[in-house]
């Protein structure tokens, strides 16, 4: 039987873990030293967390840019509201799309109630692989726009913000 | 970049393993060591090809209210707007973007009051009607990014 974390290891794991996994070779010890308990409490505890949802994986996060995709783009279509969980789901799964997500239309301002995100290492490869997928899933008479990033003002700000590359997931 | 990052980059965005020796799992998969695995890693992150290794978290599970917003500026305002929303401390990512509404950013602030406060706020600094997209529903995306 393996004692649960008491509620201090709970916020000490949670605060080391924000910073990101130890990088060595036996990284749940490091955490279990760091913390004052056994390397099973703690695995433990990150196995149960993540059942729980809190986080996905122990993963990483790409540098798009750094890594040459830098055609970053945000496709937005106005789906009739009866289709736009057919539509989201199928455009979530294509390739090439790395978020997916329904917004509220502000009209007149603003028409469309979907939101795509897309990278690619140049523009006119973008535009083809779109054109492409709204083809292939009979959409391109949806009205729909693509908007292309152009400068980057700001990656990240205060206590809440997530990284980069996921800050669209949670906008 | 050379063949081991990429096949390492690749393995760890399915995960690392919640097993006590999780390197010499992975190192057995990609024929390495788990010495050379964590330099590349160190490397990596150094350089900043990745920005972050750790757990992934769902943030709005973490507490926080989140929104995406527009504004669209004009074009000889753009830089003294760019910088006003750039002091904010809610403000996560600020991006130009070829449409009239022409700034889109991010702002994640502790509570729902928050961001309303600095919606409000944006629009009293700015002059400028703001766009206020939050999300309502997410299509689940297969986060894996091949490399």
């Amino acid at each position: 039987m393996i004692a649960p974390l008491n509620h201090e290891q709970l916020l000490d794991l949670r605060q080391c873990l924000e910073r990101g996994l130890p990088r060595v070779s036996r990284p749940y010890e490091d955490l279990a030293e760091q913390i004052g308990a056994h390397h099973l409490q703690v695995l433990k505890q990150m196995q149960q967390w993540q059942e729980q949802g809190l986080f996905r994986r122990v993963g990483l996060v790409l540098n798009h840019r750094a890594l040459g995709y830098v055609a970053n783009a945000m496709l937005v279509l106005d789906v009739p509201d009866a289709l736009i969980d057919e539509v989201g789901q199928r455009l979530a799964r294509a390739p090439g799309i790395t978020l997916c997500y329904q917004r509220p239309r502000r009209l007149p301002h603003w028409r469309y109630n979907l939101f795509c995100m897309v990278h690619g290492r140049e523009r006119a490869a973008v535009q083809a692989q779109i054109q492409a997928l709204l083809d292939q899933h009979l959409l391109a008479d949806l009205p729909h726009h693509l908007l292309f990033s152009t400068r980057m003002f700001k990656q990240c700000g205060g206590r809440f913000a997530p990284p980069p590359s996921q800050v669209w997931a949670h906008g | 970049m050379d063949e081991l990052d990429r096949q390492l980059i690749n393995r760890l965005q399915r995960g690392l393993p919640l097993v006590r020796h999780p390197w010499q799992a992975v190192a057995a998969e990609l024929r390495s060591t788990p010495d050379e695995l964590l330099d590349r890693l160190h490397l990596l992150l150094e350089d900043g090809v990745l920005t972050r290794f750790g757990p992934m978290f769902d943030i709005e599970r973490l507490g926080g209210a989140f929104t995406l917003a527009a504004l669209a500026v004009p074009e000889s305002r753009f830089e003294q707007v760019a910088a006003q929303l750039n002091e904010l401390p809610q403000v996560a990512h600020n991006y130009r973007r070829e449409h009239p509404w022409n700034m889109w950013f991010v702002l994640a602030c502790a509570t729902c009051a928050d961001l309303d406060q600095t919606l409000a706020h944006i629009h009293t600094i700015t002059g400028l009607e703001v766009l206020n997209l939050p999300k309502e529903q997410t299509y689940h995306v297969g986060l894996y990014f091949p490399v």
